[in-house]
């Protein structure tokens, strides 16, 4: 079975300091892969490298597109790259409006990714958005309101509706659970997690939550200074914490 | 003869922007930047049109100044006076006699010939502007032809307005590659922009030149399910009765009286002296004025 990503020895510095160094892994179809760490320990860093947001310099992350199977991103051309950060790609942002357009209704949101890909029919194209809003548990009378007049919870829904409306094989997801209340939070980590297995997406978390880990990913990275230091199903890692870092990550929860 | 290089702007700046408007007809649609001078007005009143048609006229040449498709009102008879001081060109206000045309935000009712040079005032070139702010960002989206983000605002205007609401500046498709802002002219002249002459668009504070070759294909953006079209004013001209022209509604007094005349001054006034009587017109000769 090939990969849907193989990321080979990707390091990215800033001058003299380390975003993330070395970092080796391999994600299957229909998995989940948690990459977890204290701020700063290059999670996001990584993230970026992945989905092409910034340049590594160097390593290789190879991803099975559908045409020419196993390809480099970071050689291929940026059109080709672009062109799949709209369609087999998505990239949820921690904070909605990084990844949404405020100025413009949640219809039009979620229809922008279809009208990048070509999609000239306005019929269709709303009722696409409209069913997705749905699946979000967006209510369809919000379909022309803002996301300025939108709750966290619902921008973080509809940014995510937004994404997987093209159909993505593969999605990013940076801290999509940062700050939302509790119990919201947990709504949407349902929802996140019903969608991942409904439509079989591959996904890579960052988070420096365990909890949401725990709920979502299958395999975990453990990140400390721009190293990967264990790696594991999630819950031999959280359970059974080799490395003296990840023992102190786990210890650090607290217990309601 | 007046103190000014011919045409107010010095020959190296105008061989400057003479390159920035071949360079921009060889690929039509594209925004080339150019280094735009200060002129002796203020930006907004047509700073980058001022500087193509200086750099496109030659001393036997008849200029055509419009400003909404009237020869009489302030910008154009400033302008017009500007380049008669200047360059000492002869002017007129007949679209079949000018060679040059400098226009601001229409496009003239009559067809123009192969003969002719169209300038366009443009104050924001960016059709992507106001749906992507970053600089950076749009010119990338044009070198990748990704375009999927003008429709967005095509969607919005439809889900709230239950049509393409865009009445001006409406986006079109430069021979099938470049989206570019045809300046805020009317949507109901779009259709008009395949034409014979050479249309050139400056932007002055933006510092961008582009350009329509002659017989370019320009298509207004639209849905398969909300057709482009080229709207107007119901009605027909209450001077000349024409119904085919765009039309400016003019408020007549205090009580809510208007009337809706051709905004092309010149075609309204050669219809009006071919004998065409509006409702509420006088026959020409008899009028008072």
């Amino acid at each position: 079975m090939t990969p849907l990503l193989d990321v080979q020895n990707l390091s990215k510095y800033y001058g003299q300091r380390i975003g993330c160094k070395d970092v080796s892994f391999d994600l299957y179809p229909g998995e989940v892969m948690g990459i977890v760490g204290e701020s700063g320990s290059g999670k996001s860093t990584l993230l970026n490298c992945l989905a092409g947001h910034l340049e590594p310099d160097s390593g290789a992350v190879l991803f099975d597109t559908k045409t020419d199977g196993l390809k480099d991103t970071v050689t291929m051309s940026e059109p080709e790259r672009r062109m799949l950060g709209r369609t087999d790609w998505a990239f949820v942002h921690q904070h909605a409006r990084d990844g949404l357009r405020m100025g413009v209704s949640a219809g039009g949101n979620v229809g922008e990714r279809l009208m990048a890909v070509g999609a000239r029919h306005y019929g269709d194209i709303r009722a696409q958005a409209a069913d997705w809003l749905g699946r979000v548990e967006i209510r369809a009378d919000r379909i022309d309101d803002r996301p300025t007049a939108f709750s966290g919870g619902m921008q973080q829904r509809l940014q995510i509706a937004r994404n997987l409306v093209t159909g993505p094989r593969l999605v990013f997801m940076d801290e999509p659970t940062g700050g939302l209340d509790v119990s919201v939070q947990a709504r949407l980590l349902d929802m996140i997690r019903e969608l991942v297995r409904d439509l079989g997406l591959s996904a890579i978390i960052v988070t420096h939550d365990l909890a949401v880990v725990r709920l979502l990913a299958d395999r975990l990275i453990v990140m400390k200074d721009g190293h990967v230091v264990e790696t594991g199903l999630t819950d031999q890692v959280l359970d059974d914490p080799q490395h003296s870092y990840s023992q102190l990550l786990v210890s650090s929860v607290l217990q309601v | 003869m007046s103190d000014y290089n011919f045409a107010y702007l010095d020959e190296q700046t105008k061989r400057m922007i003479r390159r920035a408007i071949l360079k921009g007809l060889a690929i039509p649609g594209y925004q080339v930047p150019f280094a735009s001078r200060e002129m002796p007005m203020p930006y907004g009143w047509g700073t980058g049109g001022v500087q193509v048609t200086a750099a496109c006229l030659t001393p036997d040449d008849t200029l055509k100044v419009i400003d909404q498709g009237a020869d009489d009102t302030t910008n154009a008879v400033s302008i017009r006076r500007f380049f008669e001081k200047t360059a000492a060109v002869g002017v007129t206000q007949a679209t079949t006699q000018a060679s040059v045309i400098q226009t601001r935000h229409r496009i003239p009712e009559e067809p123009l010939n192969e003969d002719q040079i169209l300038v366009y005032q443009v104050p924001i070139p960016e059709p992507l502007r106001f749906l992507e702010p970053r600089e950076t960002e749009t010119r990338k989206m044009h070198a990748l032809e990704e375009y999927g983000l003008i429709h967005v605002k095509l969607f919005e205007d439809i889900s709230q307005h239950g049509q393409i609401a865009t009445a001006y500046a409406y986006p079109v498709k430069v021979e099938g590659r470049y989206v570019m802002d045809p300046s805020p002219i009317p949507r109901f002249d779009n259709p008009k922009m395949e034409m014979a002459a050479i249309q050139l668009f400056g932007a002055g504070r933006e510092q961008r030149i582009y350009a329509i070759p002659p017989y370019t294909q320009v298509v207004s953006l639209d849905f398969d399910d909300y057709p482009f079209e080229a709207s107007k004013a119901e009605g027909a001209c209450a001077l000349c009765a024409a119904d085919h022209t765009y039309l400016d509604e003019v408020i007549v007094d205090d009580d809510g009286g208007r009337m809706f005349v051709c905004s092309d001054t010149d075609y309204c006034e050669s219809r009006r002296q071919a004998g065409h009587v509006g409702a509420q017109g006088t026959p020409m000769g008899k009028d008072a004025a």
